[in-house]
């Protein structure tokens, strides 16, 4: 072996620090950090600001140690699709058992700091949202049943359960419903990125409803679930972290979310492929300004209500 | 060519070496912050600690 071959072989396998960072999912973890720190913050009582910053620091930690469990068992159908192969293990600059200690090793620090920084409750919920990502989805029903989404949606809607205990110690109504909130609005989110971006899974052997099921079956599940979505994200205004604000919001949001499902219910694949799927692109970026919004409207009746704007 | 030249290959390690660093220290600071407020706080005080003061 030269001295040459040397050098070739190790650039190509020598990881940066920004691809391990990569495994983390980063973007997911806006998404953990943001609704992790509405359930916080909407919360009755409080919690010394660096304990809250910490506590989201390791939920954000812990989504993205599941992250990192996530590509290391996906590794294989990850090669596989256009959207995942830049990630570190299909690009060849980390290896499998890398990515599988680095989540092993952030779940266990993760839960153990959460544990020691706020309470046992918070820590308990965040091992098991990391169990349920890893396990309950990405190795199980991801690659059994159309309705991986539906189920595994419960994973990225925890955050706001945990940020809520991390302040009471426990569980309410109010956190369920956050949860439920981001439960009910996965899928109708997820089914419309399948539609446009269609071969994806099939070439990956992931029975996505639309692979298994079909597009009109897909259109007519994402009808229902987004009418679904908008009773419970309406049905919140009226508990503890609802208020005017909110409900505006909700009521605002939901009839266009509702409003975009039907126009998606009532198209077939030749007018969407016609238009390059125009409805179910605008029905996508949509869904992620609804769930920001709510969320949003959440935090701002929580931090309105000390000066009697916010909360009924 | 010297044998100094800086390839690719080590700019990477230096960097993977530096971010390693970087979350030790921040690790470092959380956990005394933490602790900080927690003492302050009288989290670790013993349970009858206040019934003692009080007598």
């Amino acid at each position: 072996m030269s001295d040459a071959s040397i050098h070739t072989q190790a650039s190509h396998g020598e990881a940066e620090f920004g691809d391990y960072f990569a495994l983390l999912k980063p973007r997911v973890m806006s998404l953990v950090v943001f609704t992790a720190a509405v359930g916080l913050l909407a919360a009755p009582g409080s919690v010394h600001p660096f304990v809250a910053f910490c506590a989201i620091l390791f939920i954000a930690v812990g989504g993205g140690a599941s992250g990192a469990l996530n590509m290391w068992y996906d590794a294989d159908i990850d090669r596989l699709m256009k959207r995942t192969q830049g990630r570190p293990i299909p690009a060849g600059k980390v290896t499998e058992g890398e990515a599988l200690a680095v989540g092993v090793a952030l779940s266990g620090f993760s839960v153990v700091m959460l544990g020691l920084a706020a309470n046992w409750v918070a820590a308990g919920l965040l091992a098991f949202t990391i169990f349920f990502y890893a396990v309950i989805y990405t190795m199980w029903l991801k690659r059994w049943t159309p309705q991986n989404i539906v189920i595994g949606g419960a994973a990225g809607a925890f955050p706001p359960m945990i940020g809520w205990a991390v302040v009471t110690g426990g569980i309410s109504i109010e956190s369920v419903l956050m949860f439920t909130l981001t439960f009910m609005w996965t899928p109708p989110h997820f089914w419309a990125l399948c539609l446009f971006m269609k071969s994806d899974y099939k070439d990956a052997g992931v029975p996505m409803l639309h692979v298994t099921h079909g597009r009109r079956v897909t259109r007519n599940h994402i009808l229902v679930y987004t009418l679904l979505l908008a009773v419970v994200a309406i049905g919140m205004a009226f508990t503890g972290v609802g208020g005017p604000i909110y409900l505006t919001t909700a009521v605002i949001l939901n009839g266009l979310f509702v409003a975009g499902a039907i126009s998606i219910w009532r198209r077939d694949e030749k007018i969407s492929e016609a238009d390059g799927y125009k409805r179910e692109r605008a029905f996508f970026a949509l869904s992620l300004l609804y769930l920001f919004l709510h969320f949003g409207a959440i935090l701002a009746e929580a931090t309105l209500a000390p000066y009697g704007i916010g909360g009924w | 060519m010297s044998f100094r030249e800086e390839h690719e290959l080590h700019k990477r390690r230096f960097g993977r070496n530096v971010g390693v660093a970087l979350v030790l220290v921040s690790f470092i600071v959380i956990v005394f912050g933490l602790t900080v407020v927690k003492v302050t706080r009288g989290d670790y005080e013993p349970e009858n600690a206040s019934i003692q003061r009080d007598q």
